[in-house]
């Protein structure tokens, strides 16, 4: 196999690479055998730090927390979308006086951290809405200027023949824009729809910050009762990784299966980097 | 007006312990991700294997959760830091997978045909990576590496969580000492991190056009 850094190595090389990949597993394995002494040394292997995890009421404190965070992720996911089309479409209007507020709303919520969100949205509406639709807004704010910005991002990548072809076929801009563009863009930005969404199941556990219920508090509530912050922090590291791992296979999934020619859009951070 | 001027100095000094952690951290997960990417492309399949788990562990783990595994975890385990470093270890961890994933891109943008156009030309690997490679990766690098500073940038404030006096810490206090200001605090620490996350933009920007094909 060849690639930009290397060629396809020869009898020399394939050698060299073999014993380079020996020393490897032997690094790793003494890293390994170095966590696991470690560990042991520190009595971090013992029933009392991990038996709660195979304990039913305490399954139940984790599946209950488990179900808030999906709550939490599918509603603020849901309304992000709405409001990341609004605004997208927003930033592409021909008129300025809907353009700049929608470009102003878009790039502020953009660049401010989210957990600064969520602080000052409960620190006004705790009251009267509670700490998970505070951390709900709050993910539904910020997501959805980053979805806004997914949107205009996937409309433009459509094919500039088709609006023109919609055009002069005599489409209002509203009849472009709903029957032409977006049905199209939908393909190019399902992809990054569904990273958005790992972004924003991953951010849930910013709740534990307001002590919102889901899963990082169940975490708390366990490592409370039982004063084993680091066997939880692993098993609820082993619980997100699953999760993200099952919708990063559906993002892939649907890029294979909706990969177009016509283009792609790649966020990293909550910034559009590519649009082709 | 009251809350933003009399604490003026205080906000100021949050922010920089922001840009602190953000410079530290930064620099760490630069280093880190630098040699993940690195094995994630070398010709030897188990360091790939190594390195795409180290990501996929760490890209798919909650910055908060993995803050809560260091800071209260570690601790747990008999190591134990100042909390800045505890804090600024877990950062520098999540970052480096982004950071990795950038530079993977970037070296992977450049077709396939131009390395093996200088190798067979007899230049030496030193010389394909300084003239032919490395030029072009890193201009493809730019754009996505600013935004994971950008992000990063933003994910200091988890900091304040976890009792660092960052910017967002010392909003939380204020929000609670000025009720009534409430919404000017807020804009005004906006405007310091939206300063933050725009100096990285331009420097990305002056990157890009340095290194652009004429």
């Amino acid at each position: 196999m060849s690639s930009v850094l290397f060629d396809t190595p020869g009898p020399r090389a394939a050698r060299r690479h073999r014993i380079l990949g020996a020393l490897t597993v032997l690094v790793l394995i003494a890293i390994a055998a170095a966590i696991v002494l470690k560990l042991a040394s520190e009595d971090q292997f013992t029933a009392d730090k991990w038996e709660p995890f195979v304990t039913p009421s305490i399954i139940n404190i984790l599946l209950k927390g488990l179900g808030n965070t999906v709550i939490a992720a599918v509603i603020a996911i849901a309304i992000s979308i709405v409001a990341g089309l609004v605004f997208g479409v927003g930033k592409l209007s021909d008129h300025r006086t809907i353009r700049w507020p929608s470009w102003l709303v878009v790039e502020f919520f953009r660049a401010v951290p989210l957990l600064m969100l969520i602080y000052f949205i409960f620190s006004v509406w705790s009251e009267s809405i509670g700490s998970l639709w505070s951390l709900i807004f709050g993910l539904a704010l910020y997501n959805g200027s980053v979805l806004a910005e997914v949107f205009r991002a996937g409309i433009n990548a459509v094919p500039r023949g088709q609006s023109e072809a919609a055009y002069s076929l005599g489409m209002r801009k509203t009849q472009v824009v709903t029957i032409v563009q977006l049905p199209q863009a939908v393909r190019i930005m399902l992809p990054a729809i569904i990273s958005q969404c790992i972004v924003a199941l991953k951010d849930t556990s910013l709740g534990f910050t307001i002590l919102a219920p889901g899963l990082t508090y169940a975490g708390r509530e366990i490592w409370n009762t039982f004063h084993n912050k680091f066997a939880t922090a692993l098993v609820l590291m082993a619980i997100y990784i699953v999760l993200n791992c099952i919708l990063s296979l559906l993002a892939t999934l649907a890029e294979r299966r909706l990969s177009s020619s016509e283009g792609s859009v790649t966020i990293v951070g909550g910034q559009v980097v590519a649009e082709r | 007006m009251d809350a933003l001027t009399d604490n003026f100095d205080n906000i100021l000094s949050g922010f920089w312990l922001t840009l602190r952690l953000l410079v530290v951290s930064g620099v760490g997960a630069l280093i880190i991700g630098t040699v993940i990417a690195a094995l994630r492309l070398s010709p030897v399949p188990i360091m790939r294997v190594a390195a795409t788990t180290y990501v996929v562990v760490f890209r798919n783990t909650p910055l908060l959760v993995l803050i809560i595994l260091t800071y209260y975890g570690l601790p747990e385990i008999g190591i134990s830091f100042s909390f800045f470093i505890m804090v600024t270890m877990a950062m520098m961890i999540y970052t480096s997978t982004f950071v990795s994933e950038a530079l993977r891109s970037g070296v992977n943008a450049i077709s396939v045909g131009q390395a093996e156009a200088a190798r067979s030309i007899g230049m030496p690997f030193g010389l394909t990576m300084t003239q032919i490679v490395l030029p072009q990766a890193f201009r493809a690098v730019v754009p996505p590496m600013a935004s994971v500073f950008i992000a990063l940038t933003k994910n200091t404030s988890l900091a304040a969580g976890f009792g660092i006096a960052e910017a967002t810490f010392r909003l939380k206090g204020l929000l609670n000492d000025y009720a009534s200001e409430r919404v000017m605090v807020f804009v005004g620490i906006a405007i310091g991190y939206i300063i933050i996350v725009e100096v990285i933009s331009f420097g990305a920007a002056r990157l890009e056009r340095h290194w652009r094909v004429s």
